[in-house]
């Protein structure tokens, strides 16, 4: 326990320390909230949004943007580097288990996500009045299961790629289709309504965060595939992992 | 009775052996070397025993324990330099070595550690600002911060300029001093001559010599040669009557005398009593690396 506490303390140093990365995964939805919210039109409320102003009904899809920054990208280029400079075989050497540096990454990814979503909600309540998430039980269901299907995701990139560079490159793929379908790139009211859907049922399930959001109880089958692909892509990570 | 036994050692990657049959005890407090070119198998022996890999045939003990069924008490006592093991960039110096200790029930005091290895100007020095020297140093304190009986230590020096590995061999013979048996990992014969106790040559996954650096050197190239140049002309018949001088040959002006490791008092004697002055004395002793070239066909690449 006392050497979880040490490498949890040390991470979160290292990771303090990488400022741009900080900023680029637990600010970056502030900041193209910001930039939005200060075109005007896109804060008039709007009949194509059920009345609401387009930057609140962009909010949730903006919180993919942190969930895949830090699950699909931040995490595995960590792992992959850790691997390849020979940083986990080192620690195999220990008592201390390379499971521990693991365990920390992940409770670090989570805390980012965390801090991000809090952030994201906040700024958008106090500038632009975008109601908190309405249904709260709901959409911390929807965050929780949704990140972990998107680490588990992570943590497969970070499974199969060989060196912290390819796993950029598995990554980035893994990256767009996850901000596609989360509505990122183009909202998700222009994408035709099978590809919409699709986003329903890819992680981080975006369909679930904006029910939730807007204060309607996540569709369970919903939030039930977030937690089998959790469990799928955990579950297949954990046998490809390779120390070294 | 020795910590680390090493029986019949075997391992394959697929249809590539890289080690074929390797056997060796290491005693209590020695240091020993495990010597041999590139690709002769020495990591993948030392990494079976650290219990980083598992054997295809043959026994390792350590500390009358086994590497992997008892892997979770060796790693007590048991440090390991691995390498090209390197850490987190902006990880410093002493967060390095509080985080290693953190791991061990009985640990070293970081600060002293440090102290001891001559990086206290460097303790909050982020790892990506370290000289290699100074890396390796850290690599070698990380090694030690769980008050270790035995240290693994493989490729120590490989990439240091001269001093530093000067200095990293009076680091690690200072360690030996502190009571820590030492199994290093090297293909540099200097190295090997001026710390090993006693030494394994390794070479296509086998042992081809196990003995003292000296024992080595004498056993595999027992002759010596002296080089002279005589003051007067010299009939060689004087030397070759020497029961301890195989042949004399001549090299210019230079006189080239083979024999037995007990010959220069046999030749200066006889010189002496002739009025012969031996001119740019040389005596010319086999080194490691000859001993190697003899026992393996080919020099170490550098």
């Amino acid at each position: 326990m006392h050497a979880f506490g040490q490498i949890l303390k040390t991470e979160a140093k290292l990771h303090l320390r990488d400022i741009p990365t900080l900023v680029l995964t637990v600010a970056l939805p502030t900041l193209i909230l910001v930039v939005l919210g200060l075109i005007p039109t896109l804060r008039e409320p709007n009949p194509d949004f059920d009345n609401q102003s387009f930057v609140t009904y962009f909010t949730p899809s903006l919180l993919v943007v942190t969930l895949a920054m830090v699950a699909v990208n931040a995490l595995p280029t960590v792992l992959a580097t850790y691997r390849e400079r020979g940083i986990l075989r080192r620690l195999a050497t220990t008592p201390a288990s390379p499971l521990a540096l693991l365990a920390a990454q992940l409770v670090l990814a989570l805390v980012g996500i965390l801090a991000s979503a809090v952030l994201l909600a906040v700024v958008a309540r106090v500038a632009f009045g975008t109601p908190l998430p309405q249904h709260p039980l709901g959409f911390a269901a929807a965050l929780v299961l949704g990140t972990a299907a998107l680490l588990a995701v992570g943590l497969l990139v970070a499974a199969v790629a060989p060196t912290a560079k390819s796993a950029q490159a598995l990554a980035v793929p893994v990256f767009m289709l996850i901000m596609f379908f989360g509505g990122v790139y183009l909202p998700r009211f222009l994408l035709p309504d099978f590809l919409a859907d699709v986003g329903a049922y890819t992680p981080p399930g975006v369909q679930a965060l904006l029910d939730a959001w807007t204060g309607t109880a996540p569709h369970p089958l919903h939030l039930g595939i977030m937690a089998v692909i959790a469990v799928a892509a955990g579950a297949a990570a954990a046998k490809l992992f390779r120390w070294e | 009775m020795p910590v680390i036994e090493v029986t019949s050692l075997h391992k394959r990657y697929g249809e590539t052996v890289a080690v074929a049959d390797v056997s060796f005890d290491v005693e209590a407090g020695e240091i020993f070397g495990v010597l041999g070119p590139n690709g002769a198998g020495k990591t993948t022996t030392v990494e079976c025993v650290a219990g980083l890999r598992v054997p295809d045939g043959g026994g390792v003990s350590v500390l009358g324990l086994d590497p992997r069924r008892d892997a979770a008490r060796l790693r007590q006592q048991v440090g390991v330099q691995l390498q090209e093991s390197q850490l987190p960039d902006r990880l410093r110096v002493a967060e390095a070595l509080q985080l290693y200790a953190s791991f061990y029930r009985d640990p070293a005091d970081p600060a002293q550690l440090i102290d001891e290895l001559g990086l206290d100007s460097k303790r909050n020095t982020p790892y990506d600002k370290l000289s290699g020297g100074q890396k390796q140093r850290l690599s070698v304190a990380l090694a030690l911060v769980g008050n270790p009986r035995i240290a693994i230590l493989d490729e120590l020096t490989t990439g240091l300029d001269p001093q530093a590995r000067r200095d990293t061999w009076d680091l690690i013979e200072r360690i030996r001093d502190r009571g820590v048996t030492i199994l290093l990992v090297t293909h540099f014969m200097e190295e090997a001559e001026r710390l090993c106790d006693r030494l394994a040559v390794i070479d296509k996954g086998r042992v081809v010599a196990l003995d003292t650096p000296a024992g080595l050197v004498s056993a595999v190239v027992p002759e010596q040669r002296i080089r002279f140049r005589p003051s007067v002309p010299l009939d060689d018949r004087l030397l070759t009557d020497l029961p301890q001088v195989s042949a004399v040959t001549r090299s210019g002006s230079q006189v080239v005398v083979t024999g037995t490791d007990d010959m220069l008092h046999a030749v200066t004697s006889v010189l002496a009593r002739h009025q012969i002055i031996a001119a740019d004395l040389r005596l010319e002793q086999a080194t490691l690396d000859d001993a190697f070239v003899e026992l393996t066909g080919r020099r170490l690449a550098d």
